[in-house]
């Protein structure tokens, strides 16, 4: 394999570990007025995420960044192509970051209130908004001959960023409902599960359908069986759910995004943006990548660097297994 | 206004706010880290209450530096495409790799800070703060490791479509530029984190002198340990500030001349060379000959050479000398936008410069003073009354802030017209650099550039105004308010409780 194949890997591995991680995150947050009755228990649903979410968000900077590390034509071209929509997105990120460590600085209860909801809109900002850039990113950006944008501000977004913004939340909201089972104990648990329990059949369509598409438009053998595993998954994780099983439930769940990520980058390489425009204006990771020196000096980076990360991203989820429970609002 | 000209304010503007949290962060990181380090070993309660209260400070701030940090990153891609391509085989790597080795150290350890006051055995949890300060210090390392290059290219070869291709990566680590750019950050951030302690801790001290309040017990402990603390890191950081500097100037004299002259409107070569102390006359004209100024003579050749004597070229003959070898106009280039076929002025904005290296050295020297005073006035136990200079001190905590982002300024305006400036070490036709005009995103639209820059500067506005209402608030309480609870391993079974967790959330 050659460098630019497996950076082209490393981008994927990254893009699937932020959805992974960050998407329960984003899933608790949009889920605050949805599963938390009381404020304590919103404060329980927070308290899961608390240590963790920091961390995961981590990985969409090295996601972009390995992106513009490696392939920095893709990077060029991707972002002012969406530049409204990706500068929508940092806002949401922006106030939900902020509201996370502001929010328990003063004790009245508006101002509590008040940022729990910036929490949760800037939470769903930031993942309908990531995922209707990868939903146009797969599926096809108007990009001409010289790569850049055809049309105005928002010609990027056609159905393909509405169908990836859909999947990438439903996908985070059963992810987030699932965490909470698994994390929490007592009414926000028994309602995490009946919330998977009902939609996880619901959400994951959009994801399979979106893998689907681009299965069918340049899929290979070995992505097609991807795509029926993840199919499969939702099947497994429905199943874990309706027999109390939330850790099995939540791997079943992890392995349908796993899964359908693997088919959707699978089946769209060697192409990183296909055009709607023509498809000789595809930009291809060959056109897209820096040297090979620049290529061999980040692998070797990761290859230290990364196994250390995960190790101490995975003591800390070790740290904080303990499950939660509400307690009585503190006056 | 064009999209270079509102890209270029968005850029400076989303820059200097973000800058205003990061040297805090650094430099107050250190400091938490140690207080914490101090209690761990003596067990004494006045560091424990300093670690929560600075600590506190520390992560209100730290919270608005990592939201504007992620607008940093994405903008490259975002308002400045072509430059993203024009340096992607270098500085995509430099950024990639904070991501990967500090950024993820500093974010994953502070939360286990933050959370584990009773989870985490007593070390560990130490330790885990020390891993999150050493993240921000590598974080900052690779930050003007990217900056520096742009200032000064190394460890690349041009290429045949005029792009730089990198061939020694660790020479674009250990870049001059980039040691003397970071050691003189990182002692600058001390400064900023000093200041505060000063400040506040000089404010609550007279509070409590003018109520009464005992000086015997805890908090009087932690106020003066604050200011004795603040005031010793702040003198020696101003100490080692202006070391750093000094070596920078001079490095900057050889690599970028233009740029040292514009800050002391310099505007003939002259041998001796004298330093200005104040300029008058037409500044923004941006025409050297219009201004005036008060000198020390010989002090410039100096500060750039070492000796009273050796010729330090001027603005006039710089910018002929550049036009000369880099064009006098820019290329008749439809990706030069507007400025295609427009003369290039070698000059950076001399208001601009000049003024803001002013800034950066006098608004240190205002801290330095600050923290003099201090140590002075609470010398052998003394708590200082005098009014003005209490809350001059506090007034005084924003001056490290504002050299920080004037030295910025200066460092990033100084540059221009280059975004990548060319290394005079390397033969003229084989340069690597690139136009500012040449760099901007050819496919958006001024508007867009526009709505993101209004969008971006109101909600930092009503994020800046909350954030200091916030310390402020915090700060008026004072320590006692801190929950001190028993740190170490809760035993098996334990509730947890809300009280440890509401330390930070």
């Amino acid at each position: 394999m050659d460098l630019q194949t497996i950076w082209f890997a490393a981008v994927a591995v990254l893009w699937t570990g932020f959805l992974l991680l960050e998407g329960f995150d984003l899933g608790v947050a949009a889920l605050l007025p949805v599963l938390g009755r009381t404020r304590s228990e919103k404060h329980l649903m927070l308290r899961t995420i608390g240590p963790l979410w920091d961390g995961n968000e981590v990985w969409l900077i090295t996601a972009a960044g390995a992106i513009f590390a490696a392939f920095p034509g893709w990077y060029a071209t991707w972002l002012p192509a969406l530049y409204l929509p990706f500068v929508l997105v940092l806002l949401g990120l922006i106030v939900r970051a902020v509201a996370f460590e502001w929010r328990h600085s003063r004790s009245e209860e508006r101002w509590d209130t008040a940022w729990t909801n910036v929490i949760t809109g800037g939470s769903l900002v930031a993942g309908l908004g990531v995922g209707a850039a990868l939903g146009a990113t797969t599926l096809g950006l108007p990009i001409g001959a010289d790569g850049e944008r055809v049309g105005g501000a928002f010609s990027g977004l056609g159905w393909p960023a509405l169908l990836g913004a859909v999947a990438v939340a439903g996908f985070a909201l059963v992810h987030g409902a699932l965490f909470l089972a698994l994390k929490s104990d007592g009414p926000v648990r028994l309602r995490a599960r009946a919330f998977a329990l009902r939609w996880s059949p619901v959400a994951a369509l959009p994801l399979l359908a979106w893998a689907g598409l681009v299965q069918l438009r340049e899929g290979t053998a070995v992505t097609a069986v991807l795509w029926v595993v993840a199919a499969l998954a939702v099947l497994l994780t429905w199943t874990r759910i309706r027999v109390d099983r939330e850790g099995q439930a939540f791997a079943g769940w992890a392995l349908v995004l796993v899964a359908s990520a693997a088919t959707l980058f699978g089946a769209a390489y060697p192409v990183v943006i296909p055009s709607t425009v023509d498809p000789a204006f595809d930009l291809t990771v060959g056109q897209a990548s820096v040297s090979d020196y620049t290529l061999t000096v980040m692998t070797w980076v990761a290859g230290v660097g990364l196994p250390v990360v995960l190790a101490y991203q995975a003591w800390t989820y070790w740290v904080f297994r303990k499950r939660l429970s509400a307690e009585p609002v503190h006056a | 206004m064009d999209v270079l000209e509102i890209a270029r304010w968005q850029f400076g503007i989303t820059t200097v706010y973000h800058f205003l949290m990061v040297p805090l962060t650094l430099g107050l990181g250190v400091l938490v880290a140690v207080m914490h380090t101090l209690w761990v070993r003596t067990g004494k309660p006045e560091w424990l209450r300093m670690t929560r209260f600075w600590g506190r400070i520390y992560l209100i701030n730290f919270a608005l530096g990592v939201a504007t940090g992620l607008v940093q990153e994405f903008q490259f891609g975002l308002a400045w495409s072509e430059y993203s391509k024009f340096v992607g085989d270098v500085f995509g790597s430099l950024l990639a790799m904070e991501a990967l080795l500090a950024f993820f150290l500093e974010s994953t350890f502070l939360g286990l800070w933050i959370f584990g006051w009773n989870r985490l055995p007593k070390k560990l949890h130490l330790a885990s703060l020390w891993a999150a300060v050493v993240g921000s210090w590598i974080s900052a390392y690779f930050i003007i490791a990217a900056n520096s290059w742009m200032q000064h290219p190394v460890g690349v070869v041009l290429t045949e479509d005029g792009r730089p291709r990198q061939v020694d990566f660790l020479a674009v680590l250990t870049n001059n530029t980039a040691l003397a750019a970071y050691s003189h950050t990182i002692v600058a951030a001390l400064m900023v984190a000093g200041s505060l302690l000063v400040g506040i801790g000089l404010w609550h001290l007279r509070k409590r002198k003018l109520a009464g309040q005992p000086t015997t017990d805890v908090d009087h402990v932690v106020w003066r340990r604050s200011v004795r603390l603040g005031g010793w890191v702040t003198l020696a950081a101003f100490l080692l500030v202006a070391l750093t500097g000094d070596f920078q100037g001079k490095l900057m004299y050889e690599q970028q001349p233009l740029k040292m002259s514009s800050a002391e409107a310099l505007c003939e070569t002259e041998a001796p060379a004298p330093f200005s102390i104040f300029a008058f006359g037409k500044l923004g004209s941006n025409e050297c000959d219009d201004v005036h100024s008060f000198t020390v003579p010989g002090l410039l050749s100096f500060l750039a050479h070492n000796d009273f004597s050796t010729a330090v070229p001027g603005v006039n003959e710089l910018q002929e000398k550049y036009a000369a070898v880099y064009g006098a106009t820019y290329p008749d280039d439809p990706s030069f936008g507007d400025k295609a076929g427009q003369p290039i002025d070698y000059t950076p904005v001399l208001a601009v410069t000049y003024w803001g290296f002013r800034l950066m050295v006098g608004m240190g020297a205002v801290s330095a003073a600050v923290a003099a005073y201090a140590l002075w006035s609470t010398r052998g136990g003394r708590v200082p009354t005098w009014r003005i200079g209490v809350y001059g001190s506090l007034l005084a905590v924003g001056a490290p802030f504002v050299a920080n982002a004037a030295g910025w300024i200066f460092t990033e305006m100084g540059r221009q017209p280059f975004v990548v400036v060319p290394n005079p070490d390397v033969p003229v036709g084989e340069q690597v650099y690139f136009f500012t005009a040449q760099a901007v995103s050819p496919g958006i639209s001024a508007a867009e550039v526009l709505t993101s820059l209004i969008t971006l500067g109101v909600v930092y506005g009503v994020l800046a105004v909350i954030e200091l209402g916030l310390i402020t608030r915090f700060v008026r309480k004072g320590v006692a308010q801190q929950p001190s609870p028993t740190p170490g391993t809760p035993p098996e079974g334990a509730p947890e409780s809300d009280d440890v967790l509401s330390f930070a959330y």
